[in-house]
């Protein structure tokens, strides 16, 4: 009985993780989609907790670790989720995953050690060894990848890289998985040590998978690991016979996969050139040839960026990620309303991947109350630029750069761009001269139309918005 | 050669479980517009976290003395629950921004 309505909670789970998926796919639902699959999730857990038995017809035991370890996770989960600033979002999904990640390693590593008790016993372990493993190395991947992903995010890990990289991962990889797979099938109490340095390697491997990957591409990188994590959960499904694990695991390594995918053609550019290309990496060369044939820039001085603004008939805003570490949002909106009653047409041009991570200036904007019809996606924003006469861009900077779309050997060459020297007349407003995240020169600021307005996003636009009240 | 035949045939059911999940998450999120992408991502991330379901089977199974198992164990549950609700949380905190205000 009992064990009939834990398969009835773990269909819930698997119905409303499938559905929550769907609906988080659609803005219109996606928030409903989330709680549902938190719902789906909640049940899950409750009916393991309470009603699951082993193929001997025990219960649980350790309750008081297990409702310890859930009351500490949910009160540090809930309150990191909850402190946490928008700019910090993508660090804290990288956080999160890691740790997901680690629980798979760990699971694996409990079960190889309930198993090598049994060694020797004449049993044999060749399926559930392959799983364990699988479990193992990908956890272990996908919380070392996780932990050097928020690291680079937040700016602790610098991206390091040398030649030969690539084909040393590979080796690496190469030799896991053959040790991996002579253990599965000539596994002794002998030779069981060889297990932890599978896990010493795949731990090793995960940092090396993610160092040489530059920073901008640390969203893809984050999905890609995500789907990782999932396929770990999924081997516990198998390990388990858990149909609910296995449905959610597997679930989010394709969804993962191919929103991966999709996030790097939101970039145009291929997965397999984000793994390899090492982004940022090896192009520092190219970037400081730029520099030196930058030429000068002009200045522009609040008062006279006042006037060409509220003298224009369209001002087009182009966010980035300056924009949220200022926490500029709100300053923004007012400039946007004060120009729009002014009778200026402000639109904002958001770039899909401005910021660190996808939709994240739409998340920003949106916190500051700033409707969603003025947000126009690059295509659209891109046709209007034509006919709009001031373009300010807020901390952005490589969504803007015309060598993506001008120069074959700049890193970002083929990346679509917001064709803002279309314009008439181009405000770029940075803390200074610093080349963006991808680390290289800019050439839209050396351009007679472009002006330069230097300092930080949100006094210069409290400045603006004080000086156009006034004119 | 026949262990694996044997295999496959046991755990039919599974393999057909994961194909067509395979094809269900690829369907599912088939059309997702690019704002939502990193939501997705984070929904994504939470959902995973049900991996916290065999950190509690691993130790609620643990034997009392066995003190590794229970400190992993522990250990494992904290960090499956950690991604479950920090997963959940933060992006129903992503997604409290979209919602549409008239």
């Amino acid at each position: 009985m009992e064990l009939n309505i834990l398969t009835i909670c773990y269909l819930i789970g698997s119905i409303t993780f499938i559905l929550g998926l769907k609906m988080l796919s659609n803005p219109a639902t996606a928030r409903k989609g989330n709680l549902i699959a938190a719902a789906g999730m909640a049940i899950a857990i409750a009916g393991t907790i309470f009603l699951y038995k082993d193929e001997d017809g025990n219960g649980l035991h350790n309750y008081a670790f297990i409702f310890g370890g859930l009351a500490i996770g949910t009160l540090v989960g809930f309150l990191a989720a909850k402190k946490v600033k928008m700019t910090a979002m993508p660090e804290m999904v990288s956080l999160f995953n890691g740790m997901g990640g680690a629980c798979a390693g760990l699971i694996s590593l409990i079960e190889f050690g309930r198993i090598s008790n049994e060694l020797g016993s004449g049993k044999s372990f060749h399926g559930t060894l392959l799983i364990i493993f699988l479990g193992l190395i990908i956890g272990s991947v996908s919380f070392a990848g996780s932990m050097v992903a928020w690291g680079k995010l937040n700016g602790k890990v610098k991206d390091f890289s040398f030649p030969g990289q690539q084909i040393l991962n590979t080796i690496m990889l190469f030799i896991m998985v053959c040790i991996a797979g002579y253990l599965v099938l000539n596994i002794t109490p002998a030779n069981s040590y060889l297990f932890y340095i599978i896990l010493a390697g795949a731990l090793f491997y995960g940092i090396m998978f993610v160092l040489p990957i530059g920073g901008a591409d640390m969203p893809v990188v984050i999905s890609l690991l995500n789907s990782f994590t999932g396929v770990a959960a999924a081997c516990g499904g198998f390990l388990y016979n858990n149909k609910v694990m296995l449905t959610g695991g597997i679930l989010v390594g394709a969804a993962g996969t191919l929103l991966t995918i999709l996030m790097c053609k939101a970039m145009n550019r291929s997965l397999l050139n984000v793994l390899i290309g090492s982004f940022g990496g090896g192009n520092k060369a190219d970037a400081s040839q730029q520099s030196a044939s930058g030429g000068t820039y002009k200045e522009i001085s609040i008062s006279d960026s006042a006037m060409v603004m509220a003298y224009a008939n369209r001002v087009a805003i182009v966010p980035g990620y300056g924009l949220a570490v200022a926490q500029a949002q709100h300053i923004c909106h007012e400039l946007e309303k004060l120009l729009d009653e002014k009778g200026v047409e402000v639109i904002y041009a958001i770039h899909p991947v401005a910021g660190r991570m996808p939709g994240h200036m739409n998340v920003l904007l949106a916190e500051a109350d700033v409707s969603y019809d003025k947000l126009l996606e690059m295509e659209d924003a891109n046709d209007l630029f034509k006919t709009t006469d001031v373009v300010l861009i807020l901390g952005a900077n490589d969504v803007v750069n015309p060598a993506a779309k001008n120069d074959p050997a700049s890193p970002i060459y083929g990346m679509p761009i917001l064709e803002v020297e279309l314009a008439k007349n181009v405000i770029v407003n940075k803390r200074s001269m610093k080349p963006g995240y991808a680390g290289i020169e800019n050439a839209l600021f050396f351009q007679p139309k472009t002006s330069m307005l230097f300092g930080d996003a949100k006094g210069v636009l409290q400045q603006l918005v004080s000086e156009i009240k006034s004119l | 050669m026949e262990y694996i035949l044997n295999f496959i045939n046991n755990s039919q059911q599974i393999i057909y479980i994961v194909i067509l999940m395979i094809f269900l998450g690829i369907e599912v999120i088939g059309r997702v517009p690019s704002v939502l992408h990193t939501p997705l991502m984070s929904g994504a991330n939470a959902i995973h976290g049900v991996v916290i379901i065999g950190a509690i089977i691993v130790m609620g199974k643990a034997a009392d003395t066995n003190y590794t198992a229970i400190g992993l164990g522990f250990l494992a549950v904290v960090l499956g629950t950690l991604n479950v609700v920090g997963g959940f949380v933060v992006t129903d905190r992503m997604l409290e921004m979209f919602k549409k205000k008239k």
